[in-house]
């Protein structure tokens, strides 16, 4: 056999794949436009398009452009930070189970938000800020425990696990010591929500993506190698503890601004990785269709929540019940088949 | 592949946490050469291997590399003249075979980089060397056990390294497969000259396919040389506690150990 036949390979399966992230992508435009057209009253393509141009259009203007667009965008980014965020703690720790909402990361951002609310009375902003740090701590604190005597992947997420029912209990337990009038507000901390987007919860977050995205993108490379294990990613010529280290870093960043901006929308991180695994070949390079994957999941649980039903669920609450089952199936399959992503 | 490298050890000590596994010991790996490192269980043997492929920073003492400190010297150039196969690769769920292959040659690209002319040439290399160009696309889990042994060794090969360390290449084959990897290990020694240090189990086939024996015991070395100067009754018994008689093996002239247990035995 000679190289031209693995060019030919390998371009073909190149190609296959950026054919099927152009399609998700494709699909995100798609039901990001339709979130903007619908609601109590239906605005047409046109009237959309000319809002995001900057015109003025009676009505619109304000529905769509105040409303619709930052909620829109909100769920856009967060969908394309926990998405990303997720396949990379998955990938590197080559475990479906090990994302981030899962192993007590998102756990943490809720806790540190709901006292925050609850005993503390913060602002907004306040709140947001005490999530992130809170995010980031419990990530170093698992890490911690599960790197004595030497990095085990299992390890860190059973002991996420248990880290995350920890951190849940104190948040119902400081919920029900809660005033009914910040219950409301604590609560997005629980499922997430989309409610209340505005420019300046979307900001934040956009920023967030626009930094970290290339960081982890210009990593995948070595990701890709720890994938073999510690030591065939350190004979390849990979620092294994230092790439490690700044993945998570950028990853749980990522997720601790999506966290602050929408609560833990519940699952999405969770899930994005998988679905884009099974979308595009799990050999691929699954950063970018992950998030796009997210950003899908986001937008159209939202849109469901707000219209699908008689009462308004938010977000959280419908990716909950599409996360739940689908972390039973991948307990029961992994059992079987000691599963990976 | 024209340089010949040189790898020794210099007076390193080897721990995990306050257990001491290897103590000051000594090593120059023959250059061109087959290196098979042997020894019982917890010996140190595997720990002395991943060393020598700085998996583990020596407690004491130096690891050298054409006369430089290894722990010295960036990480992806140790990478273009050291590879390793570990004993446990672990191969992601769906990965196609060349494109598994073709992480091996990581050290030689850089971020962002396309692959170049040269990295499909060693790809294909590698997977003719080891005899699977025709399972190319196929995905390495539906491989065989044999068929995945040589897809990492074609992972190594790829990485075009003019020393190639293996940690028990030939553990979970049926004898022909251990057989069919060691002698495509010769091959590649014989053709490119590839300098190979490895950890193996079995004494009979380390006797024969080794230029060089390393006979290890409780972390120092006992016994360094030609399979016939190494392999004799009084040594083997020492290092594996075992009693045993040496014959001549009939098919390649080299030492073959009998080993006597207690029962079977005339």
């Amino acid at each position: 056999m000679s190289a031209a036949t693995l060019i030919a390979g390998r371009t073909a399966r190149l190609r296959q794949r950026a054919l099927l992230t152009g399609g998700l992508a494709a699909a995100v435009l798609v039901v990001f436009v339709v979130s903007l057209m619908v609601g109590q009253t239906f605005y047409g393509l046109d009237k959309v398009v000319r809002v995001i141009l900057g015109e003025t259009v009676p009505g619109a203007s304000f529905t769509v452009g105040e409303l619709r667009l930052p909620r829109a965008s909100l769920g856009l980014v967060t969908g394309i930070c926990f998405g990303i965020a997720g396949v990379t703690f998955q990938t590197m720790l080559r475990n479906p189970l090990a994302s981030p909402d899962i192993i007590g990361i998102s756990s943490g951002a809720s806790a540190a938000a709901v006292i925050g609310i609850v005993v503390f009375k913060l602002s907004e902003t306040a709140v947001s800020f005490v999530a992130l740090i809170a995010a980031l701590v419990t990530a170093a604190t698992i890490y911690l425990l599960a790197n004595r005597r030497g990095f085990a992947g299992t390890r860190l997420i059973l002991i996420g696990i248990g880290v995350a029912a920890m951190l849940d209990s104190v948040v119902t337990y400081v919920l029900s010591r809660a005033a009914s009038w910040d219950l409301q507000m604590a609560m997005q901390w629980l499922t997430g929500s989309l409610n209340g987007a505005t420019w300046s919860s979307v900001a934040p977050v956009a920023i967030a993506c626009a930094v970290l995205v290339p960081v982890l993108l210009l990593n995948e490379r070595h990701l890709s190698v720890l994938r073999f294990g510690d030591d065939s990613a350190a004979a390849l010529g990979v620092h294994v503890q230092r790439t490690r280290i700044l993945l998570i870093v950028a990853a749980v960043a990522l997720l601790a601004f999506a966290t602050a901006a929408a609560g833990p929308i519940a699952f999405v991180a969770f899930m994005a990785g998988p679905i884009a695994a099974r979308i595009v070949g799990p050999g691929a390079s699954l950063a970018i269709p992950s998030g796009l994957i997210g950003a899908l999941l986001v937008l159209v649980a939202d849109l469901a929540g707000q219209f699908l039903f008689e009462n308004r669920y938010p977000v959280g609450v419908i990716t909950g019940v599409l996360g739940a089952p689908y972390l039973v199936y991948l307990l029961i399959r992994s059992n079987r088949s000691g599963g990976s992503i | 592949m024209t340089t010949t490298h040189q790898l020794s050890a210099e007076q390193i000590t080897l721990a995990y946490g306050d257990r001491i596994v290897v103590e000051s010991l000594d090593l120059a790996i023959a250059p061109g050469k087959i290196t098979v490192i042997v020894g019982a269980n917890g010996c140190g043997k595997s720990t002395l291997l991943r060393a020598l492929a700085r998996l583990i920073p020596p407690r004491d003492g130096r690891v050298m590399l054409d006369g430089q400190s290894l722990q010295h010297q960036p990480s992806r150039e140790v990478a273009r003249t050291l590879g390793l196969l570990p004993q446990r690769p672990v191969a992601p769920e769906g990965i196609a075979v060349a494109d598994l292959v073709g992480r091996g040659r990581h050290p030689h690209q850089r971020m962002l980089a396309r692959w170049s002319a040269r990295d499909y040439e060693a790809v294909a290399d590698a997977l003719a060397a080891t005899g699977i160009s025709d399972l190319e696309d196929r995905s390495v889990d539906e491989l065989s056990g044999g068929q995945q042994q040589r897809v990492w060794i074609a992972m190594a090969l790829a990485q075009e390294t003019d020393i190639l360390l293996l940690d028990e290449p030939t553990t979970f084959l049926d004898v022909a497969h251990q057989i069919e990897v060691l002698d495509l290990l010769t091959d590649l020694n014989r053709k490119r000259g590839t300098t190979i240090v490895m950890v193996l189990h079995d004494l009979n086939l380390a006797a024969r396919y080794a230029d060089e024996l390393v006979a290890v015991l409780d972390g120092r070395i006992r016994a360094i040389g030609g399979p016939d100067e190494v392999i004799t009754e009084a040594l083997v018994k020492e290092v594996f506690g075992l009693d045993n008689r040496v014959i001549a093996d009939p098919l390649s002239g080299k030492p073959l150990v009998l080993p006597s247990g207690r029962h079977h035995v005339l």
